[in-house]
């Protein structure tokens, strides 16, 4: 099943996907472009990774990391499918990141890969935008860059865990303005799924609704105003957003 | 005086929760030279924040849990300012007033050295920040600029130092960061932790002062194990 959490008729709810439609809970169908979407989980604790995929560590110039390159993100960051992002006048560099958002199901402390499964709820898609060029040596990735207001889209839906059986096989696809421009696979991550609750988990409870954003591949590139920018996860979801200009 | 009890997680402290590196002069005093050198490459064009994550944070009395791996740990006294009006790309006096009150914070901290990454496994170990004892209304207090920060181990004033040390006052801190990252009612910013703070471990007590705000008093006890 596929869930959403969107804002409809002043209300926020709860909905599904049904054929390409969005149902509510008293069953009408309405489009997906009528709703407002909102962030379909929300999280205590946003963790991401860096460097994942080595194809992407070699492209920003750093070397595989021999353990997690993780660093968290604010509630500030979220925004839903559909959703506008700024970019700031002095961006030199702003690149989208298509990711797989792994969304913790139940407490996990000091599970191991083998268990790992159990404690997932399900996938979603994130859109981790970075504006390289406000990359400094402290805490680094620092929030300047990664944990920005609204720079992570995420969405549309929360795909349960049972219908996906192998997260480990899933295409990764961004296009801008409809041009294919970041392709991969989830194969290549360096750092899998099952590793990543075990290691988390290893010296912190993850709870439910936790969100691990699991990196990006390979072909991340600039993006400008007026860009749509779409990042897509086979069998989880295709996540729109929109570059816009930030107030000055 | 107006003052309310905190529960991490209550409507009180209801978002996140961030801490705030090189916002104490001996922070950059200690560094040296070397913040121009690799990796750090400069001084930082604006605050750098980490997150104290929700399963850090406990309630004044709780005993903190030292898991096995570690032996002793910063006791990271912290001034912290809780937030009651979203601030987004504000001004310093907009800053000053979106702001609840204050409270006091500990952040708990496996040393280390490198603060190229972000501390995870140093800075976000379960129960590694104890929070309160009370949220204090910022118009029942002095300029905290004026507070001193007291720091006790088993019931000796180890360290203390002074918030007029701060490289970003309070209102200017908040302001800068609402730059990039806003902040919303519920959150809790903690204004600087100096990098002497004390090393406690297992069995010890620990404790942080200012005057205004209380005592939060903490437990250290081992992982597992109950306190005494």
């Amino acid at each position: 099943m596929k869930h959403a959490r969107i804002a409809y008729e002043g209300r926020v709810q709860q909905a599904w996907e049904d054929s390409g439609m969005v149902r509510l809970a008293d069953g009408r169908r309405v489009a997906e472009t009528e709703v407002v979407w909102l962030p379909p989980v929300t999280p205590g604790t946003i963790l991401a990774l860096g460097l994942n995929y080595a194809d992407h560590a070699a492209e920003i110039a750093s070397q595989a990391p021999d353990e997690p390159m993780v660093f968290l993100k604010g509630a500030n960051t979220l925004v839903g499918h559909r959703a506008f992002t700024p970019r700031p006048d002095d961006a030199s560099n702003m690149h989208y990141e298509c990711e797989l958002a792994i969304v913790v199901g139940r407490p996990a402390r000091n599970v191991t890969k083998a268990d790992a499964y159990a404690y997932i709820a399900g996938y979603t898609v994130a859109n981790d935008y970075a504006v390289r060029n406000y990359l400094e040596g402290f805490y680094r990735p620092n929030f300047r860059i990664k944990s920005r207001d609204n720079c992570t889209p995420i969405g549309p839906w929360l795909v349960d865990a049972a219908d996906i059986p192998d997260p480990m096989d899933l295409s990764l696809t961004t296009r801008v303005n409809g041009v294919t421009t970041q392709e991969g696979t989830t194969r290549d991550m360096l750092f899998d799924v099952p590793f990543l609750i075990e290691y988390f988990s290893s010296f912190m409870t993850l709870q439910p609704g936790d969100l691990i954003l699991t990196g990006t591949p390979k072909g991340t590139v600039n993006v400008m105003p007026g860009d749509e920018v779409v990042t897509e996860i086979e069998s989880i979801g295709a996540l729109y957003n929109t570059i816009i200009a930030r107030r000055p | 005086m107006t003052s309310d009890i905190l529960r991490p997680g209550g409507a009180l402290l209801s978002g996140s929760v961030y801490g705030c590196l090189l916002n104490v002069q001996e922070e950059l005093d200690r560094l040296g030279d070397a913040i121009y050198e690799a990796p750090y490459h400069g001084v930082p064009t604006g605050p750098v924040l980490y997150v104290k994550t929700p399963n850090t944070q406990i309630a004044a009395g709780q005993p903190v849990p030292i898991p096995d791996d570690v032996d002793q740990v910063r006791v990271g006294a912290a001034l912290g300012i809780v937030i009651k009006t979203t601030l987004t790309r504000a001004n310093a006096a907009q800053a000053l007033e979106a702001i609840a009150g204050y409270t006091l914070v500990n952040d708990i901290t496996v040393p280390h050295d490198s603060l190229f990454r972000q501390p995870l496994k140093h800075k976000c170990r379960d129960g590694f920040c104890p929070i309160g004892p009370r949220l204090v209304s910022a118009s029942d207090l002095p300029d905290p600029a004026t507070f001193i920060v007291r720091t006790y181990v088993n019931g000796v004033c180890r360290h203390e130092f002074r918030l007029d040390q701060l490289v970003r006052p309070v209102p200017t801190l908040l302001a800068e960061i609402s730059d990039f990252t806003s902040l919303y009612p519920g959150d809790l910013i903690l204004a600087g932790v100096s990098p002497s703070a004390p090393l406690a471990g297992v069995g010890d007590v620990v404790a942080i002062e200012i005057d205004g705000l209380g005592r939060l008093e903490s437990p250290l006890v081992r992982e597992g194990e109950q306190a005494a």
